[in-house]
């Protein structure tokens, strides 16, 4: 029996050590998911720092049109809106445009935009060289701003797609924020 | 060999009677270690919870009797949507399936007990906890859970209405329960067979709880991992889900839903197992094509655990992804193939006989392979496009859940009973039960295949007037298939009580250990393992 007890402790063992390491895999799928989405750039998500502009030139044969949209999350009380709605840029070519935010609420708030492009394929290919979504919005009650973002579509995006969207959707994270 | 066990047997009975232990009363339930007790513990607690999760699909369904918002608020409805699937997941057929091994797996492989006696008394336990938790927070401010049985992000967090705790920690203690199970079955099976049983000598039944228990062990672990960050983001300002603090949603259902396809087979392999042991019983053939069947079941594990973004196809998937998804999807229709084509092998040209538990095991066949081809049309994408989260869903996996998964756990239990109560169950009254079932149980889920096709979406409480007729019907077969279930009550309170002697062998075509134990099978068998060549 001592025997018997021995080899099921070794079944076990291995069993539980299985179970620890799956739940350890759910937690590692986080990051691994983060680097999947980076590498294939599916997800639509768009790069979290400053690009470099690089000057190799403007392909004037294509235009891509890029169209702006604001969202609020559960109901931020800002007025957040695209100051042009749309703007049709060659591959190569710099452009900036500017947000427009007020904080109408009676509060100080301080808001994140998170940025997202559709279709998802196309996010690595656009490059914010400046963006207010690099950083945290703080806005006294009352107070309005014009935010910056400063961007260009890549030479190499897809002959298929000749339009990008750009999407904010604009977060309250006062109790997140750093101080 | 058939002489010598039974009479070896006779002797553990002797034993048993003279050194038997078994405290009286509740202690002998609480602090039971015995394989049989904890077995007949699981079946019964997951009828309690079949007939309380029916009873919440009742109120779903007396709600949507008729257009219009009459009985429950939108928000309760949800909360019911949301526990009935819990509860029977996790309360209903889970534990059913632990019920079936811990009752079957030892006598089937001649082996004395489960091999963690201890441990199978404390998964047990602590399950009516988990389902106590769970149910509590109907009575509570905030209600039951509504945010769907799939608990997706961000409703389960940013609008989670408070339930969110209640719900973690009772799914926490439910996969624990689960795990433990399942390593008992995993360690029982591996080290516990008769001298001479190899593996692909064992039952197939044995062989379906063996995979399933691993596909256990890998995936209830993931869940628990992904409601620990659902609660870490709703109550420990944490941002694995939340856009706001660079987090993800459409992550929250990759990992929920990696977990949540291999949890379909989890639900669905042990059915294949009994509906194997059944079928060549009563056609009176050896199970044809039994190492394929093993087979079988391994690659549908293995598949299972590559396909699950068919559930999110919607999730604006790059095209590469959804085919990949689509073809790997429809790839698990080849050994199902197998398997559903093996059953009719085995009745082909049999001498069959249609008692109750091969009533239900043809019902089984036909109704699961409904389920499986709605779930085929479901895998293609384009088409998936309109299908996805209506009333077609609703169909397809009642389809494969009910009159699959719950048809085998009832196909089981009328060919088991006389083993585990010792007489034979009313003929009469069985058939009543069953064909109340299937004729109720096609009324029920049939039609919500033509609602889904014309657009009726999922968790709605409320519904547009040119889907009133069909709701009707449906719900007058949801009615119908919940009484319809007392019958069944009926059958195993009679059979406890009395009836026709049961023979150590009650069906004549029966194959395996366990009807080599008198009946009712005695509290200790196989204290020395049989030989099998």
């Amino acid at each position: 029996m001592n025997e018997q007890a021995k080899s099921n402790n070794k079944v076990i063992k291995k069993l539980v050590l299985t179970v620890f390491a799956m739940f350890g895999f759910g937690f590692a799928l986080v990051p691994l998911y983060d680097v999947f989405c980076d590498i294939t750039g599916l997800n639509g998500k768009t790069n979290t720092a400053a690009a470099t502009y690089d000057d190799d030139g403007i392909d004037t044969s294509r235009s891509i049109k890029v169209q702006f949209i604001t969202r609020n999350a559960k109901a931020v009380p800002w007025q957040f809106k695209p100051v042009i709605n749309e703007i049709v840029v060659h591959p190569g070519e710099m452009k900036f445009v500017n947000f427009y935010a007020k904080n109408e609420s009676k509060r100080a708030i301080v808001g994140q935009a998170v940025p997202s492009v559709s279709p998802g394929l196309a996010a690595n290919y656009f490059q914010k060289i400046e963006c207010f979504c690099f950083t945290q919005q703080p806005l006294q009650a009352g107070e309005e701003v014009e935010m910056g973002l400063q961007f260009y579509v890549d030479r190499d995006l897809p002959d298929d797609i000749s339009t990008l969207t750009l999407s904010y959707t604009l977060y309250d994270i006062s109790d997140k924020a750093d101080s | 060999m058939t002489t010598d066990t039974i009479n070896e047997s006779l002797a553990d009975d002797h034993h048993g009677d003279s050194h038997d232990h078994k405290m009286t009363g509740i202690k002998r339930w609480l602090y039971t270690t015995n394989h049989k007790d904890i077995g007949t513990l699981y079946l019964w607690f997951s009828f309690i919870m079949l007939l309380t999760g029916g009873a919440l699909a009742m109120v779903i369904r007396a709600e949507l009797f008729q257009p219009g918002l009459q009985i429950v608020e939108p928000d309760f409805f949800n909360q019911l949507t949301t526990t009935h699937g819990l509860i029977m997941v996790f309360g209903a057929i889970m534990p059913a399936f632990t019920g079936f091994a811990n009752w079957m797996l030892p006598m089937m492989i001649g082996a004395p007990d489960m091999a963690l006696p201890r441990m199978n008394n404390w998964s047990f336990w602590i399950l009516p906890f988990a389902f106590a938790i769970l149910i509590s927070s109907f009575f509570m401010e905030s209600g039951a859970p509504n945010f769907g049985w799939t608990f997706y992000a961000p409703l389960s967090t940013t609008y989670s209405n408070g339930s969110t705790a209640f719900f973690v920690f009772a799914v926490h203690i439910m996969g624990i329960s689960s795990i433990m199970g399942a390593i008992n079955i995993v360690v029982t099976i591996m080290n516990l067979r008769a001298p001479g049983m190899t593996y692909m000598k064992m039952p197939l039944f044995v062989w379906t709880f063996f995979i399933t228990a691993y596909l256990l062990i890998a995936v209830m672990p993931v869940l628990a991992g992904v409601v620990t960050m659902l609660l870490t983001d709703t109550y420990f300002g944490t941002s694995f889900f939340d856009a706001a603090g660079g987090g993800d949603p459409v992550m929250f259902q990759h990992i929920f839903w990696f977990f949540g396809h291999p949890e379909v087979y989890i639900m669905i392999l042990p059915a294949f197992g009994i509906v194997s042991t059944i079928i060549p019983a009563f056609a009176r053939k050896k199970l044809f094509g039994y190492s394929s069947m093993v087979y079988a079941t391994a690659s549908i594990a293995l598949l299972s655990f590559i396909v699950w973004a068919h559930h999110m196809f919607t999730t604006g998937m790059p095209l590469f992804g959804e085919l990949f998804f689509m073809y790997c999807t429809m790839l698990i229709a080849v050994p199902t193939g197998v398997k559903v084509f093996n059953w009719v092998a085995t009745m082909w040209r049999g001498s069959m006989t249609f008692e109750m538990p091969m009533m239900f095991s043809i019902a089984f066949v036909i109704l699961f392979t409904i389920g499986g081809f709605s779930g085929l049309m479901l895998a293609m994408t384009p088409i998936d496009f309109q299908y996805h989260d209506t009333y077609f869903v609703v169909a397809h996996f009642h389809y494969v859940l009910v009159t699959g998964s719950l048809f085998s756990i009832f196909a089981g239990t009328y060919y088991w009973l006389p083993k585990w109560t010792g007489h034979m169950y009313s003929e009469s009254l069985a058939k009543w039960h069953f064909w109340c079932s299937i004729i109720s149980v096609n009324l029920l889920f049939f039609p919500m295949h033509f609602l889904g096709l014309a657009g009726m979406p999922r968790r709605i409480p409320d519904y547009a007037l040119q889907f009133a007729d069909f709701n009707k019907w449906v719900s007058i077969g949801g009615f119908a298939f919940g009484l319809s279930q007392l019958i069944f009550l009926a059958v195993v309170l009679k059979c406890i009580k009395g009836g026709e002697k049961a023979p150590a062998k009650p069906w004549d075509g029966a194959e395996g250990l366990e009807w080599e134990v008198a009946s009712p099978a005695p509290y200790h068998t196989f204290s020395t393992p049989p030989k099998v060549d």
